[in-house]
This record gives C-alpha cells, sequence and structure tokens, in this order.
C-alpha cells in the first residue's frame, strides 16, 4: 500500500495538450474515482499512472518515489483493463499466475497465491477453464484475481465495468468495494458513470476536458458542487438549470424570464440583476399549492419515485416524487423548490456563487 | 357460412399433408443444395476429375498420341528403382524444408517489424507485397540474369569489391544451384508469409501487451508468451500453404535450370512434366505426380492435428 502523487501533470499528443496540470493527492489505502465524459483525460491519466503513456511535464509519484521514468513492471502497480485483457491461451490459474511466473515465482508459491486470490473471488472451481469459457462477470473477477495476485501497492481500474450488464454491473460494483474494504490497497478507478463514483469512491474527482474541476468526498460533490458542470454531472436525474436574474428587494430570489420567482435561503455575495443560472435538484422540488407553477409534459413511474418532468415557460424540469401523485400530461402544477438546498451560478463563469 | 363449412375440410387435408412439392420448396437444404451445384460442378470438371484421371493414368502405360492400357503398379516398381527420381525426391524435401524454414523465419520477422508503428508503414507494407505480385516466370527471368555465368551482377559486384577474383557459376554448379533456386524461392515466397503474419499480429488485442507489461513481461517474454501462442493458429496455416506451394513448386525451376545440373536441381514437379509431357510417357509422369500426393498429405495432416490441440481456441460458453 502506498500514497499516491499526481502533480501539475501534463500530456500532449503531438501539439495538442490533453491534460492541462493536474494535480490529485491520494492518500494511503484511499479508493479514488476518476470521474468524466469521454474525452475528459481519466484514463489518459491513469495510463501514465500505469507507465503506458509518457509524462509530458509535472511528476507522479507512488510511495515517496517519483516514476516518470520508472519502467511499469518496476511500479507494483496492477491494473485491471475495460476488456479484461485476459490471456486467452492461458486457464484462469495460469492468467492469475503470469506475472509471478515472469518473476521466477516457485511452482508452490505461485499456485498458493492463486488459490488463495480464487478463494477470495470465488474463483475455485474455474481455475481451469479458458476465458472463453467464462462469463463476463467471471471474466472480471479473473482480471481482478490477476491483481490480486500480485499484491501491488496500487489498483488501477479502467471503465471495469462498461462491458458488462446493468445488473451484474451493480453486483460487481458491490464486490469491489467489498474487496477493497477488505485488502485496503490504495485503488484508482476510472469511470464515466457518476453513479459508480458516488457509490464506491472515497474521493471523486470530477474532470472535463483536461483539468480537474473538483475533488471531494461523493456527498460533498452532491451538496456543494464548485461550478454548473459538476452540480450537471453528479447526481441522477441531472440538477436542473434554470436561467434568470437575481432580485432583491426585501428578500432574495431569481427571477426567470416568463416572471416566475425561484426562492434562495441565503443572500448570495452578487450584485441586484445580475444574470446567473438557479440549479434545483429534482429530489429538492415538491409539489405545493403555491409555488411555481408548470405544465406536465411526461410522466414517468419508476414503482419506488415518480419522474415528472414540466415546463415552466420556456424551459423544462424536472421532478421526482417518492409518493405517487397522480398527475397527468397537460394538467398544471405548482412546484416549489427547497430554497435552502438550491445552488446558484454565475451565468457566464459557471462558478457557484 | 355454409362455403366456409364446406371449403373447410379441403384445406384441412391440404395442410395435414403437402405434396412433396410444396414440401421441398420450404426445404432450406433442397434450396442450398443448387446453390452448391454449379460450385461443385466447377470443382468436379476442373480439380477432381483432372486428378482421378492422372492417378488412373499413373497405372497405364498411356504415352502422348497413343492411348495406354492397365499396367498395374508397373510404373511405381520403374520408378522405384530410378536413382533420378530418388534424387528429385530429396531435391524437393531438402528444397521443401530450407526454402519453408527460411520463408517462416524471414517473414515472421518482417511482420513483427512491419506490425510496429513507423513512418512510411503502408507504403512499405506495399513496397514488401511485391516480389508476391510479379508473375513468377518474370521474376524467374530476372533472377536468370542475376545468375548468369557471365553477365551476373552478383558476380561483378564481388568482383569489382575485390572479394572474388572470377564468376561465380550460379547455376552450372550443383551446390550453387541449389542455394540459388532456394533464395528465389524464398524471395518469393517470404511477402506471402509476412503479410499473413503480420494480418495475424493486428487480431492480436494492444491491451494483452499493456497488460503484459505491467505483468513484468520483457520483449522476448512478450512474444514468447503472447505474440507466438496467439500466432500459432494462423502459422499453422501460412506455413501449410506455404509448404504445399513450395513442394509443388514448378515455374521457378523450370526457367531458371530446368532441373539441371545434371539433375541438382530437379523436383518431382518438374520430373514429372520432363518425363511425363516432353519425353511423352504421360503414364510414367502421372506417376511421380501422384508419388508427391502423399507427402502432400502429410504436411496437411501435420498441421491438422497442430491445430487440434488448442483447446483455449474451441472452448464451448460453459463447461
Amino acid at each position: 500500500m502506498a500514497s499516491v502523487q499526481i502533480s501539475d501533470v501534463r500530456k500532449s499528443f503531438g501539439g495538442f495538450e490533453v491534460l492541462h496540470g493536474v494535480t490529485v493527492p491520494i492518500e494511503d489505502g484511499a479508493f479514488v474515482v476518476l470521474v468524466g465524459p469521454s474525452g475528459c483525460g481519466k484514463s489518459t491519466l491513469l495510463r501514465m499512472l500505469a507507465g503506458l503513456e509518457n509524462i509530458t511535464s509535472g511528476t507522479i509519484s507512488i510511495g515517496n518515489r517519483v516514476v516518470n521514468n520508472v519502467q511499469p513492471k518496476e511500479r507494483d502497480i496492477a491494473m485491471v483493463f475495460q476488456n479484461y485483457a485476459l490471456y486467452p491461451h492461458m486457464t484462469v490459474a495460469q492468467n492469475m499466475g503470469f506475472s509471478l511466473k515472469l518473476r521466477n515465482a516457485n511452482q508452490q508459491d505461485i499456485s498458493a497465491r492463486v488459490k488463495k486470490a480464487a478463494e477470495i473471488l470465488a474463483l475455485t472451481p474455474l481455475l481451469e477453464r479458458y476465458p472463453r469459457q467464462l462469463s463476463g462477470g467471471q471474466r472480471q473477477r479473473v482480471a481482478m484475481g490477476r491483481a490480486i495476485v500480485r499484491d501491488p501497492q496500487v489498483f488501477l481500474f479502467d471503465e471495469p465495468l462498461s462491458n458488462l450488464d446493468a445488473k451484474l454491473r451493480v453486483a460487481m460494483r458491490t464486490e469491489i468495494k467489498e474487496l477493497h474494504q477488505r485488502l485496503k490497497t490504495t485503488t484508482v478507478y476510472v469511470t464515466h458513470d457518476q453513479i459508480e463514483a458516488m457509490t464506491m469512491a472515497d474521493k471523486i474527482v470530477v474532470m472535463h476536458d483536461g483539468i480537474v474541476e473538483q475533488m471531494g468526498s461523493p456527498l460533498d460533490l452532491y451538496d456543494k458542487p464548485d461550478n454548473q458542470f459538476v452540480a450537471g454531472f453528479i447526481g441522477s436525474p441531472a440538477m436542473n438549470f434554470l436561467n434568470g436574474h437575481l432580485k432583491s428587494n426585501g428578500q432574495v430570489y431569481v427571477e426567470t424570464e416568463d416572471g416566475a420567482k425561484l426562492p434562495l435561503a441565503t443572500a448570495p455575495t452578487a450584485s441586484d440583476g445580475k444574470p446567473v443560472v438557479y440549479g434545483i435538484r429534482p429530489e429538492h422540488l415538491e409539489l405545493a399549492s403555491d409555488g411555481i407553477e408548470a405544465e406536465v409534459v411526461v410522466v414517468e413511474p419508476t414503482g419506488s419515485e415518480t419522474q415528472i418532468v414540466s415546463r415552466i415557460g420556456k424551459q423544462d424540469i424536472i421532478a421526482v416524487f417518492r409518493e405517487r401523485h397522480e398527475v397527468k400530461p397537460g394538467e398544471r402544477i405548482h412546484l416549489r423548490p427547497r430554497a435552502s438546498s438550491a445552488h446558484l451560478f454565475d451565468k457566464d463563469t459557471g462558478r457557484r456563487l | 357460412m355454409s362455403t366456409v363449412q364446406t371449403s373447410m375440410p379441403v384445406q384441412a387435408a391440404a395442410a395435414g399433408e403437402p405434396s412433396l412439392w410444396s414440401r421441398l420448396r420450404a426445404n432450406r437444404n433442397w434450396a442450398a443444395l443448387w446453390f452448391m451445384l454449379p460450385a461443385a460442378a466447377f470443382l468436379i470438371l476442373f480439380l477432381a476429375y483432372p486428378l482421378g484421371l492422372g492417378i488412373w493414368m499413373s497405372f497405364t502405360d498411356e504415352r502422348i498420341g497413343r492411348g495406354g492400357i492397365f499396367i498395374g503398379l508397373e510404373n511405381y516398381q520403374w520408378l522405384w528403382d530410378d536413382a533420378i527420381f530418388w534424387l528429385s525426391v530429396f531435391n524437393t524435401l531438402l528444397y521443401t524444408l530450407i526454402a519453408s524454414v527460411i520463408k517462416f523465419a524471414i517473414g515472421l520477422y518482417l511482420a513483427l517489424l512491419l506490425n510496429r508503428h513507423m513512418p512510411f508503414k503502408a507504403m512499405i507494407r506495399s513496397i514488401v507485397l511485391i516480389p508476391f505480385i510479379v508473375p513468377t516466370v518474370l521474376s524467374a527471368i530476372a533472377f536468370w540474369w542475376i545468375y548468369d555465368a557471365q553477365f551476373s551482377i552478383i558476380s561483378w559486384s564481388l568482383i569489382k569489391l575485390g572479394v572474388i577474383d572470377h564468376n561465380i557459376n550460379f547455376l552450372g554448379d550443383s551446390t550453387w544451384a541449389r542455394a540459388s533456386v532456394i533464395f528465389a524461392n524464398v524471395w518469393r515466397g517470404v511477402p506471402f508469409v509476412a503479410i499473413t503474419l503480420l494480418a495475424g499480429l493486428q487480431t492480436v488485442s494492444p491491451s494483452l501487451y499493456e497488460a503484459a507489461t505491467l505483468d513484468g513481461a520483457t520483449n522476448w517474454q512478450r512474444f514468447r508468451y503472447i505474440t507466438y501462442p496467439l500466432l500459432t493458429p494462423i502459422i499453422a496455416v501460412v506455413m501449410t500453404f506455404s509448404v504445399l506451394f513450395t513442394f509443388t513448386d514448378f515455374q521457378l525451376i523450370w526457367a531458371l535450370t530446368r532441373g539441371g545440373p545434371v539433375n541438382a536441381t530437379h523436383l518431382m514437379a518438374t520430373l514429372s512434366y520432363q518425363r511425363g509431357i516432353i519425353s511423352g510417357r504421360l503414364g510414367e509422369g502421372a506417376a511421380i505426380a501422384t508419388a508427391m500426393i502423399p507427402f502432400l498429405l502429410a504436411a496437411i495432416a501435420i498441421s491438422w492435428f497442430g491445430m487440434q490441440r488448442r483447446k483455449w481456441q474451441q472452448g464451448s460458453n460453459n463447461d
């Protein structure tokens, strides 16, 4: 186990810079998730950490050692690939023991460690099978087994659940988290799925266009997003954004173009009349008799909750209710945002106000 | 209402027992048979029939212009005691073995080289294919000049460099002649091996190499434990074809040496042509050609059983 320090790392392909100075401190034993839309540079960063890509500038240290010029195999890391990268011509046992074999470990030691890892992952009955005889979830576990056997300083996961179906993904999510709680090895996990990030991480690093937008614990990011990008990225269904202007005559509120008045709990440090974006999560809206008037567009019941897409003037707004409300498309409802849960962003910079 | 009732029994009968014709019309295998017929006719007419005819001919004393009679194994008995036939068998095996090994080694090396990222990759790849697309006889004529006793560019260059002081008799000396035809065959055959193996290399997922790198594999270990085992199915196919082509080679030898000097480069194919067509003893020529079949079957069998052993390729989904 070791801490990892990523300091002002940049990466260029040809003349094109894809990472613009990324700094991420990772504590020993932490489960850190790098999350962002595709093309944000999260996988590149992970590959640089693994040593599969050169570092253009900045430093990466594992433990207290700068690894910029250290060969991948000397870095003492193990990686799980999106497509698992299992060797098709080797059995499960051979796949898991391959790295030990290359290090000239003796055969008994290899089988003992493979056996132990197989027990952790419930792979024991499959040890003599070939990868193509396994299901997706089993292959995924073999890929993790291959990483565990090496007992590395750091685990790296590159979108490991993307190739699984939705149900299996949820199950494997739990398995990976449980494994981390058991082994306590520092883990860096890359995904584009914010639900995976929220459910698994000790610390989430939200990346976008080659920079870190925000990092923090899942609930920090949910409660206090630094900017409009993070606010929209974290949470499902995504946060509603309503354009308007800040007003303060007696009490502070945001007025939309259509004249709807959106309540705020605290007065922001911004001038009157400033164009702002009012952010409110779907779960922080209530049905009321006197709120903002909206016209129902679509009702989506999921059983445990009901999503109602409605329209305030020209702007769509999604609300989620745990209770079952009998509303129909075309009906007019009144929505009341919970003022204490509202977020306010600068319309020009997207920064939190 | 009444019309419906009267027509119902008729329909039921038709549905219960459709005619043979309507059953055949709905049968996909019957349709498939017709679709396969043109290809089958082609193969039978141009492959199976000549092969059968050749084998039959080897049991007769047929000559050009005169029908033969069945003489049993007499042609083979005659060949059994023929030193030149055995020399051609030896030549063919030597030629096939050495040329195939060299073609495999150079082809694999080239494929690994071409699989790397390098400038002008597409152009280099197409240049490698050139020996393969030049008609054999054309390249044989070029080699004929290169190996010419008087005007050989190799001899000329070596003399100018001061390495030797007289021309090398490339096609006149039996050892040189064998080496020369093998070199020409290798030159022609390498592109096929290289390009096919390159295609095979490109099916290997780059992430396997990355995983192996992280597992601590050196360049050599990546080749030994990842590339080579994953390439074996393709190697088996390519080398089977390469061996078959080399074993049955005719054009190159005929254009370069006609089997000389003193039969040193006579292969079974050229000897068969010489005895069968030039000398007109069709039966004997056919017997030599037929004698090649066991060798070819053996080559195919080796690669077939080699391929069957790889369990990892054929696994079913569960158990």
